[in-house]
């Protein structure tokens, strides 16, 4: 008999579960293919305060990345291949430099570091970058793990406090009491007891949430990402354009792309980030691949000769509101969501899986949970 | 007229017309002409077709060509390659 | 940099024997043809022709009167042959496909953009490797790469040569090495000369097959070249390049006789263990896969060379190794079906009788699994990304996992400049083993970017 069952492996599955095994709940983790396979391997492994406006996401986000350094302090930063790197933002106008400088200032009364970075000192930081930008905001607090290594070292964490991970096994459905409680969840590969089901499926959270009778909300936004050459360290921080907070606050369905350029410790630099709402499309397009090459090149001139070796593309489980979804579901008790991360789960996934421990234990959360209830879609839904 | 020949590492090396530069490398006896970025090993043509990018060389200033593939053309200066061939670029 | 389009019936990737097969029965149907290929002429690595432009030598080449048939047709008017092209990727597009190509026939690459209504990808293999001690060493080549060496430049690879691994290809290439001047110390053939007798009805109806083998045994034989069956590479050893192959005699099966090793003085290894079938871009357009006799990932295709995709035909080594002799009569048929031409029932019985033959050779030359006995922990096992064996079975057993996806995300092997092309066999068999999953190399297959590009190549396209 388990007490919790957290369904997906993936980074907020694992979060889920370390944090869960450690408030000495017997967890057992189910996916439906390899651990840590889906999105969770699709992104760049960014722990981002710098593209977050004041509000409940900035609250997680703050929190999360304290508990990512509790994290590499318990299980080392090299297991996680944690950075410490620091983000760049820069603008390429004046008035892209003004709405940044204000939007930084915001940032910083609700407790991120910001540091404004005039044009003639952005070489300082990156000397690569185009010499015709109009400055930029260093953000030290930025971080960067190489995420499917991270969600593997949660889960083996996770096991070293006792909990139980089956790969290759997919959630159905639930069994449930006469009253309507959880009693054990119906998969593919027979029935677990337990007494609540954690929904850490990601993209795929909105499929499961019907399964389990209690549907929410989370859609796809597809990103791709093209991956260089190896190269020695050309790039020091993430580096992103002003206009990626704007993208990543919208929910056009439209193609969206902002440059975001960060270098990794294989060597190779990663280009990204598109977003569009295509469903679960899994077909190349050069035309994402085209606009993405030819903004990194406007940011950093040096990449038009280098080449790219690989693309990869994912998809980001999107909510509605861009918050994600986390705690009880007010429908089916016992069942809880832990999804809707859409392209910060890497950063959130610690937040997420220690506010879900504390929701699951009784014990005093460390943020305001409303934000993220899952009520709020029936709130909505009952207008 | 005077044997084609092309620079390896400044040295007036022989080939013959069309030859890729790792046949005319090999030819002249040399086997490799690369050292890796992580262990500094010594790599030349392993596939020797386009496809396992071990036989890695600058041509002309140009890094991270396949030896394999390119012709080599009269006066064209190769170089043995060190790492990810864009030194230059650290910062 | 501008990016030329042009329209056609068709489009067809690869001038191998499989697509110059297929270029051939399209223009026979009227259709305009475009045809890409990475090489500097027709030919692929079966027909590699010399380099210099002169004639090539029949020693080394077979059926070159077909070769030459072929090769006629691609003058003819509706065709459009592109060498030097570099395919990165096809996508499907309105009532057609796209080919993306770079242009490399100048000194700056171009980039280029193909457009027809039908596609046929004959994108052919390459040899499959699997990792031992000191394959990293510069000397020990793939035989594949000593062949196009011989065959378009007139080079052997070195004085005195090792060939190992295992196969029929094995024998061509350790001939031409002695036609080409080079002291071949022997010919090591993993399988045991039993297998083939229990694939002796194939044989004995392809004929042919049986004779050509026969030639190559007695030009080693007239040269002294031992050919030993049974026995393999176990390690290479030198200092900057190769000058030992240590080699040891297999069980029947598979595995080491143990103190049945010997060392041989050589700067040259030739090795091959079969071949790889090169799929990303028929991956990449969506064409479904299966996994062959041989453990290679191919692409499925129906008796008219159809994929799953409508209007995506497949030819030649991409859909199952099987040789030139097969390559060419699948390119005839899917030239044929994608031209709206009938295909001759005599053509579609020869392409089952390859079929049975291929499958026998694959029977007879399995991969012993020898090679994964003798690996150290510190043997490269990619050599890219230069991840050592040891690395890879730490993350695969301290993180359970169970497929080759999962260890290459957590230590890298092919995440380098091949992608995988070289270690994703092994990484795929080295997981199965050390997980106890079942084998499976699928997870690996996907390259959408096939062939390096650069970043304002991208921009401009």
């Amino acid at each position: 008999m388990s007490d919790v069952v957290v369904v997906g492996g993936g980074i907020v599955g694992a979060a889920c579960a370390y944090y869960a095994a450690g408030a000495g709940l017997a967890v057992t983790v189910v996916d439906r293919g390899p651990a840590g396979a889906g999105t969770t391997s699709r992104g760049e492994g960014n722990i981002l305060v710098s593209d977050k406006a004041p509000g409940p996401e900035l609250t997680l986000a703050l929190w999360s990345r304290q508990l990512w350094h509790q994290i590499g302090a318990d299980l080392g930063d090299e297991p996680l291949e944690l950075e410490r790197k620091g983000g760049l933002v820069v603008a390429a106008t004046e008035s892209a430099m003004a709405s940044l400088t204000g939007f930084a200032r915001d940032q910083q009364e609700a407790g991120v570091d910001t540091v404004p970075v005039p044009a003639g000192a952005l070489h300082e930081h990156e000397p690569h970058l185009a010499p015709d930008l109009a400055g930029g905001v260093l953000y030290g607090q930025d971080l960067q793990v190489q995420p499917v290594a991270a969600a593997a070292a949660l889960l083996a964490g996770a096991r070293a406090r006792g909990a139980q991970v089956r790969t290759g096994v997919e959630a159905v459905g639930l069994v449930r009491d006469a009253r309507g409680g959880v009693t054990g969840l119906v998969t593919d590969h027979g029935t677990v007891p337990t007494g609540a089901v954690v929904n850490a499926t990601g993209t795929w959270g909105g499929v499961l949430s019907e399964r389990l009778g209690c549907a929410v909300p989370v859609l796809p936004r597809r990103g791709f990402i093209l991956v260089t050459e190896p190269l020695p360290r050309v790039v020091r921080h993430k580096v992103y354009s002003a206009d990626y907070v704007d993208n990543v606050a919208s929910s056009d369905a439209g193609l969206e792309t902002s440059t975001v350029v960060e270098g990794t410790k294989g060597g190779t630099v990663l280009v990204g980030a598109s977003r569009e709402r295509v469903g679960y499309d899994d077909a190349f397009s050069p035309e994402v691949v085209r606009r993405l090459a030819a903004q990194a090149t406007r940011i950093f001139p040096f990449l038009a000769r280098v080449r790219v070796i690989r693309t990869y593309h994912g998809f980001r489980p999107y909510c509605p509101d861009h918050r994600p979804v986390i705690g009880p579901d007010p429908r089916v008790p016992g069942v809880f969501h832990a999804c809707g991360h859409e392209g910060a789960g890497i950063g959130l996934a610690p937040a997420t899986g220690r506010l879900l421990a504390d929701l699951l234990s009784g014990a005093e959360p460390g943020v305001d949970p409303a934000p993220y209830s899952p009520g709020r879609f029936l709130e909505v839904a009952r207008g | 007229m005077a044997e084609p020949t092309f620079l390896f590492d400044g040295e007036p090396t022989p080939y013959a017309e069309g030859q890729s530069v790792g046949a005319a490398l090999t030819a002249a006896g040399i086997r490799s002409w690369r050292t890796t970025r992580v262990g500094g090993r010594p790599r030349g043509l392993f596939c020797g077709i386009g496809i396992c990018f071990d036989c890695l060389v600058t041509v002309d200033g140009r890094p991270n060509e396949r030896a394999c593939l390119v012709r080599v053309a009269n006066g064209m200066r190769v170089t043995t390659q060190e790492g990810t061939g864009h030194g230059d670029l650290e910062v | 940099m501008a990016t030329s389009r042009s329209e056609h019936d068709a489009v067809v990737v690869g001038a191998g024997p499989a697509g110059l097969a297929a270029v051939d029965q399209l223009v026979r149907a009227g259709a305009t043809v475009a045809l890409l290929d990475a090489g500097h002429g027709p030919g692929g690595q079966f027909w590699r022709q010399p380099a210099s432009g002169a004639p090539a030598p029949a020693g080394l080449h077979h059926d070159l009167g077909t070769y030459s048939r072929l090769v006629a047709a691609l003058g003819r008017d509706g065709v459009r042959y592109l060498p030097q092209q570099h395919v990165w990727t096809v996508t499907a597009e309105g009532h057609g496909f796209t080919v993306h190509a770079v242009d490399r026939s100048g000194a700056e690459e171009v980039p280029v953009e193909v457009h027809g209504r039908r596609l046929v990808l004959a994108t052919g293999a390459y040899d499959r490797q699997v990792p031992f001690p000191g394959w990293d060493l510069p000397g020990v080549m793939t035989a594949g790469g000593v062949q196009a060496l011989l065959k378009a430049h007139g080079v052997a690879a070195g004085r005195r040569v090792v060939v190992a691994g295992t196969g029929p290809f094995l024998l061509p290439v350790a001939a031409g090495l002695v036609a080409g001047g080079a002291d071949v110390v022997s010919v090591l053939e993993a399988s045991p000369r039993g297998r083939w007798l229990r694939e002796a009805p194939v044989v004995l109806r392809n004929a042919g097959k049986l004779g050509e083998a026969a030639g190559y045994l007695r030009t080693l034989a007239a040269h002294r070249v031992p050919v030993r069956t049974g026995w393999t590479v176990a390690r290479a050893d030198g200092g900057d390049a190769l000058t030992s192959v240590t080699v040891a005699r297999l069980d029947r099966s598979g595995h080491r006789v143990a103190g049945a090793e010997r060392v041989v003085e050589a700067d040259t290894l030739a090795v091959g263990w079969g071949f790889t079938p090169q799929v990303e871009l028929a991956v990449g357009v969506g064409c479904r896969t299966r996994v062959d006799a041989d453990g290679s990932v191919v692409c499925e295709v129906d008796e008219y060379q159809r994929t799953s995709v409508p209007g995506v035909y497949v030819a030649g080594e991409a859909c199952g190794v099987g040789g030139a002799a097969l390559a060419l009569v699948e390119g005839q048929i899917a030239g044929a079906a994608a031209g709206r031409a009938p295909v001759p029932r005599r053509t579609s019985r020869r392409r089952a009788a390859l079929r049975r033959f291929a499958a026998a050779v694959h029977r007879a030359h399995p991969v012993p699994d020898a090679w994964m006995d003798a690996l150290d922990d510190d043997t490269l096992l990619c050599r890219c990304e230069e991840v050592p064996v040891g690395r890879v079975r730490a993350a695969v057993q301290a993180s359970a996992v169970a497929d080759a996806r999962t260890a290459k995300l957590l230590a890298r092997p092919g995440m380098g400049w091949c992608q995988g092309r070289v270690c994703g066999y092994a990484t795929s068999c080295l997981t199965a083993r050390w997980s106890g999953a079942p084998y499976d190399p699928t997870g690996l297959a996907r390259r959408p970017v096939a062939s390096p590009v650069t970043f304002d190549t991208l921009a401009s396209g």
